[in-house]
């Protein structure tokens, strides 16, 4: 696999996989990546961004129903961002990201019930309804979050890199962020650490156009990716609409960190149709035409099927099954989350300390608690 | 018994615990190849090399978060500090990150991690380099807060914090790190969340935890030779795990108590201990619980000044007499 080099002028994009079709649009099904996965394989990439879908589309209705409480950042418009890059790891491979988190959960393969039960606050969440939204975390799948601070995340996603090499594994540690991130110093200090000890991290940056709801113009000087080449890392663009390409994109990255453990900066242009969150009513920054254009036009999952269609490896009758299946997956999960209790007040201390947790083993006196 | 100084005592701890475990790495500003700041770390690059004694950047957000995500995934990260009074640019890292991530995983994700270096005034450095964070860290569930006042505690209790699971936040004191103390050969370990009686007494009992369990020591021995008061100090050695158990023992025997600490008064780790002292022993109490803190502003840089601004003996003299009026 082509590996992308630390250029200096130019983004290190997936040119090396791009070919023209016929109607001029770059076509990457053909990128090595790509062409090595079979018809069932695409299907259930396919999958998987329509359930992400499904699910986000039915944890608002349960917002709005009140039955769940505060923030809501909803991924509808950027799942091929998070399949297609998760799509791509291995067993030693991690993902950390910020509170925009409910795609990568469901990209990594985490169940649809305890993330429902987890936004309703419940004892079967993923957190045991101690997280909520922002802070879905599975270990055992290598996602460790879900981080509800502009960027306070990224060193962690450093650290996971700097363990990897520590141990000797040759993994990577995708440390997602979104465009409004990149203004934090922190992940200036992030980005310095990593291209210095030469961790196997990718940066990417999940440019949805809006820090909330102050545009990239208005917010970020410079391209994005660019800044990489301040640290002397290779960086890129995609257009974060299509599997493919970020797929393509990212498989070189990726290699670049887990064979020779060097650092990568890749932007990832992409689009949320819903607000910030589920309380930015969404009408004082950015026109509707603006969002209908790029669903008519851009709509990840439809320009999938479109390709899977033409490719033959999904027709109409099994691209409606699968989103049949999504919503009445989603629905069972709403279901499994309005059954389930809710935490109990005893619950509230517990995992705050590993020693609380595990008396037998503790080692400290004294209180831990002052209640 | 062989008589360390309190760097030193550090010191081997951090050789023993990085011996012991191969997971555990140092780092920080200057840690390596300068020695570090105040010497603490001296030849541990030389013993153990570069991948366990790391230098950092200037970057303390960057490398507190970034080893708070190493020890997710296993790795034991020992992280100095070379002022605690740095802490706030990382105050995101160590506060969201490190203090709740295994609450908000649901305990899913641990985060072994230590913070280590000097948190005191008395230095003549000013405002910004002299604070004493232990009550701000003490008041995240999540995180425990050490304070050793001798070498031997020092080296116990580091120890104990790099076995920990949870993170620990372990407070050092610059003016400390020459002081020696008789340090068993032996390995041994004090377990955080323990005080320590520091000194048998009978009419009054100064709670303390630091430096100032040192001047207390001097204070005590000045009120039992010109005034034959006979006061116990326990220190506290952790504030979080708290060792109540231990201050409310003393209470008992004295019935009169005087906190002391290096720390400004509002919400003080003192005034958290007055409140539990007046819940839990009310009727033991001859007088109203007495509270020695530092003068109530920054820390003010000239130097003969700055020295009444802080506990010292003469303070805690007239404070323990006020207190037995």
């Amino acid at each position: 696999m082509p590996v992308p080099l630390a250029l200096n002028k130019k983004p290190s994009a997936a040119a090396d996989h791009t070919a023209r079709t016929g109607t001029g649009k770059p076509d990457h099904s053909g990128a090595p990546v790509n062409s090595a996965l079979s018809p069932a394989q695409k299907v259930e990439l396919y999958r998987r961004m329509v359930r992400i879908r499904r699910f986000e589309e039915r944890s608002l209705r349960a917002y709005q129903a009140k039955k769940i409480g505060g923030f809501l950042h909803l991924y509808i418009g950027q799942e091929a961002v998070a399949v297609g890059c998760c799509s791509l790891m291995g067993k030693d491979d991690h993902v950390i990201t910020a509170y925009r988190d409910h795609g990568h959960a469901i990209a990594v393969g985490m169940e649809l019930n305890p993330l429902m039960a987890e936004l309703y606050g419940k004892a079967t969440g993923c957190s045991k309804g101690k997280g909520g939204s922002m802070h879905f975390f599975d270990p055992t799948r290598n996602y460790w979050g879900g981080h509800g601070i502009v960027g306070g995340q990224v060193p962690l996603g450093v650290g996971l890199a700097y363990a990897l090499k520590y141990k000797g594994l040759k993994g990577a540690c995708m440390t997602f962020m979104g465009d409004g991130a990149v203004n934090q110093g922190v992940v200036h200090e992030s980005y310095n650490l990593a291209a210095l000890w030469e961790l196997p991290v990718v940066f990417v940056i999940e440019n949805n156009g809006y820090s909330m709801g102050t545009s990239q113009a208005r917010s970020t000087a410079g391209e994005l990716g660019k800044r990489a080449e301040a640290y002397d890392m290779a960086w890129g663009v995609c257009e974060g609409h299509d599997l493919y390409e970020v797929r393509a994109s990212m498989a070189g990255f990726l290699e670049l960190a887990r064979a020779k453990s060097k650092p990568s900066i890749v932007e990832i242009r992409t689009y949320r149709y819903r607000g910030h969150s589920v309380a930015d009513p969404d009408n004082t920054y950015r026109a509707k035409q603006e969002v209908e254009e790029y669903r008519r036009t851009k709509d990840p999952i439809q320009v999938f099927q479109n390709g899977l269609v033409a490719e033959k490896a999904l027709d109409a009758a099994l691209a409606e099954r699968i989103d049949a299946e999504a919503r009445a997956e989603a629905d069972l999960a709403a279901e499994f989350a309005e059954a389930s209790p809710f935490p109990d007040a005893s619950d509230i201390q517990k995992d705050v300390y590993w020693e609380a947790d595990n008396p037998s083993q503790r080692k400290s006196g004294g209180r831990l608690f002052f209640d | 018994m062989p008589s360390i100084q309190y760097r030193e005592a550090i010191r081997q701890a951090l050789a023993e615990e990085l011996t012991n475990d191969p997971n555990v790495v140092v780092m920080g500003e200057e840690v390596a190849q300068f020695d570090g700041a105040y010497k603490v770390t001296e030849g541990l690059l030389e013993k153990f090399g570069p991948k366990r004694i790391v230098d950092t950047p200037i970057s303390e957000a960057g490398f507190i978060g970034m080893g708070v995500g190493a020890s997710m995934l296993g790795i034991r990260p020992v992280i100095e500090l070379m002022f605690w009074s740095f802490y706030s640019v990382a105050f995101d890292q160590i506060l969201n990150n490190a203090a709740n991530i295994r609450y908000m995983s649901g305990g899913q994700i641990q985060c072994p991690i230590v913070i280590r270096g000097p948190a005191n005034g008395g230095t003549n450095v000013g405002a910004t380099h002299s604070h004493t964070p232990e009550n701000v860290l003490a008041s995240h569930p999540g995180v425990k807060v050490v304070v050793p006042a001798t070498p031997y505690d020092a080296k116990g209790l580091l120890k104990s914090a790099i076995r920990d699971n949870d993170p620990v936040m372990f407070l050092e004191n610059t003016l400390l790190y020459g002081d020696r103390g008789e340090v068993p050969a032996e390995e041994y370990l004090v377990p955080l969340g323990t005080a320590d009686i520091k000194r048998e007494g009978s009419d009054l009992t100064i709670v303390s935890y630091g430096r100032p369990v040192l001047q207390s020591l001097t204070a005590a021995n000045l009120l039992q030779k010109e005034h034959n008061i006979s006061a116990e100090i326990v220190d506290l050695r952790s504030i979080r795990p708290l060792d109540m158990d231990s201050v409310l023992a003393s209470v008992r025997k004295t019935h009169r108590v005087l906190i002391v600490e290096e720390q400004k008064p509002f919400c003080g780790v003192g005034a958290q201990l007055a409140f539990m002292i007046q819940g839990e022993a009310f009727d033991e109490l001859d007088a109203p619980v007495a509270r020695l803190t530092n003068i109530d502003a920054p820390s003010i840089y000239s130097p003969p000044v700055e020295a009444e601004q802080l506990p010292n003996p003469q303070r805690i003299l007239r404070a323990a007499l006020g207190l037995l009026r």
